[in-house]
């Protein structure tokens, strides 16, 4: 009869009649958006605002005309006028894209005008080491060192130290030759040896003398003796965070305190001082209403408590009188009393809230 | 200085009621201004609030006393009244005193027992002017 085709026709015709109606309504709403005026994004000032925009600075030179019973919101119209022309001015700064060409809009801020203080003080200088000192001394200047030496006796050109480096071949100690003054029984070799060890030594020693006196990175955390308990404290404080997690998971010594309780978060929290004293009145009175009313209240804690233990009682009555049929007949057990007491005794410091298992 | 916790404010309270029984509720709530407790080096002040404003712009270590103290918290955490109290207690005050027995026990005690405690007592003072020193 040909009714589905016009119905589906007509079902079709229907929609796209309706999308468009939806469409149109749509454009309709954002025109009208658009031509109502919102709040406008020019701002009035008498006096031009300074900007500082290294430091994203607004100065604002106006008095203030923010007193009276609308202060709240003068300030608050004050705040976003200003703001406004912050962020104009922002929009005003050269701009790019952050990573790639679909990252975000980045501007690129000026130099900042206003230098801001220090928030810790200067470091001090640290102490020159002995070598420094003496070089400071004798007017030695650093030179700069070559990577290659030549070495005369390999006739080549060899590294300043490290695998094969000059004057490191090996084979050259088959012979010491005796120097002039020196005593002939005297063994060369293990006098060589001998200079060698205390040369190293030495060096150690001035290193860690370096390091003591604070000449060295790392001052204050090298163990002299004579370090302040501050200054101790300090020590095992960098001691503990200096692992791969960052001291989470560190025991604490046997003697050590515990840990400080978070940063932000005091041991024992007060009402403030001058928080909502209606507020504060009317909990007085709640609980004046509690005391007066000479009815005992609810102690929730005993009540949980009592309740456990009289379980806990049927559950020992029940036990003790399995136990006495399947073991020993006619003996009397004491053990069900005391068991029950017992565990009522031991139970009785529970919170009230515990969750029953 | 600080508010006083929940039990502190109960022990305060508490204390108070025995005096002035359910009186407290017009110490807490007056119609002619906003007062609160406020606790300071353990003892405890009445303050209006417009004093507690100034005396918040004093530092803590140097300020001595505000308001009208009612009285300390022990180191145990018991509330002491003090005679500074009075001025407010007074207008409130409930009757003589404190019952030293029940009423079941006062039928049966022999004629010399203590029966009350008479803590509040005002006209003592009064009566007994001249043997008192």
């Amino acid at each position: 009869r040909g009714k589905p085709p016009a119905r589906g026709e007509r079902l079709a015709g229907c929609l796209a009649a309706m999308a468009a109606l939806c469409v149109e309504e749509l454009l309709a709403r954002a025109e009208q958006r658009e031509a109502e005026p919102h709040r406008s994004v020019a701002v009035q000032k008498e006096l031009e605002l300074e900007f500082d925009l290294g430091n994203l600075l607004a100065l604002d030179r106006n008095p203030p005309r923010a007193a009276g019973a609308q202060r709240e919101s003068r300030l608050r119209s004050l705040a976003r006028d200003n703001t406004q022309l912050l962020v104009a001015q922002l929009w005003g700064l050269p701009a790019g894209r952050a990573e790639g060409a679909t990252g975000p809009l980045v501007a690129q801020l000026p130099e900042p005008f206003y230098r801001l203080p220090r928030e810790k003080p200067l470091p001090r200088p640290r102490p020159p080491t002995r070598w420094e000192q003496f070089a400071r001394l004798k007017g030695i200047r650093r030179r700069k060192r070559t990577s290659l030496v030549w070495d005369e006796a390999a006739k080549q050109w060899r590294r300043r130290w490290g695998y094969a480096r000059a004057g490191g071949d090996p084979a050259r100690d088959w012979l010491i030759e005796v120097p002039a003054g020196a005593d002939p029984n005297e063994d060369q070799f293990a006098k060589r040896l001998r200079d060698k060890r205390e040369k190293v030594a030495r060096n150690e020693f001035n290193r860690l003398r370096n390091i003591a006196r604070g000449a060295l990175p790392g001052r204050g955390l090298h163990p002299t003796g004579h370090q302040s308990r501050a200054e101790l404290g300090r020590a095992t404080q960098v001691a503990r965070v200096s692992t791969a997690s960052l001291g989470r998971f560190q025991p604490r010594l046997p003697k050590e305190p515990a840990a400080p309780p978070p940063r932000g978060g005091k041991k024992r929290r007060f009402e403030p001082l001058l928080g909502d004293l209606a507020a504060e009145r009317s909990r007085q009175l709640e609980l004046l209403r509690g005391l007066g009313s000479k009815k005992p209240p609810l102690d929730l804690t005993r009540a949980v408590n009592k309740q456990l233990r009289e379980e806990d009682a049927q559950a020992a009555k029940g036990k003790g009188k399995k136990r006495g049929q399947r073991g020993k007949r006619g003996r009397q057990r004491p053990g069900g009393g005391k068991g029950k007491k017992g565990g009522a005794r031991r139970q009785q410091q529970r919170p009230a809230g515990r969750k029953r298992s | 200085m600080r508010p006083l916790t929940e039990e502190e404010t109960r022990a305060l309270f508490e204390k108070l009621a025995k005096y002035i029984g359910e009186n407290i509720q017009l110490l807490v709530d007056r119609p002619d201004g906003s007062y609160c407790f406020r606790l300071h080096k353990d003892r405890v002040y009445y303050v209006s609030e417009r004093i507690l404003k100034v005396a918040t712009s004093i530092p803590g270590d140097k300020l001595v006393a505000l308001g009208t103290c009612f009285g300390k918290f022990t180191k145990t955490q018991k509330f002491r009244l003090h005679v500074t109290a009075l001025d407010y207690l007074a207008p409130y005050a409930k009757g003589f005193g404190v019952a030293a027995k029940s009423t079941q026990d006062c039928r049966k005690v022999d004629p010399m027992a203590i029966v009350v405690f008479h803590q509040a007592d005002v006209g003592e003072y009064v009566r007994h002017e001249e043997t008192l020193t």
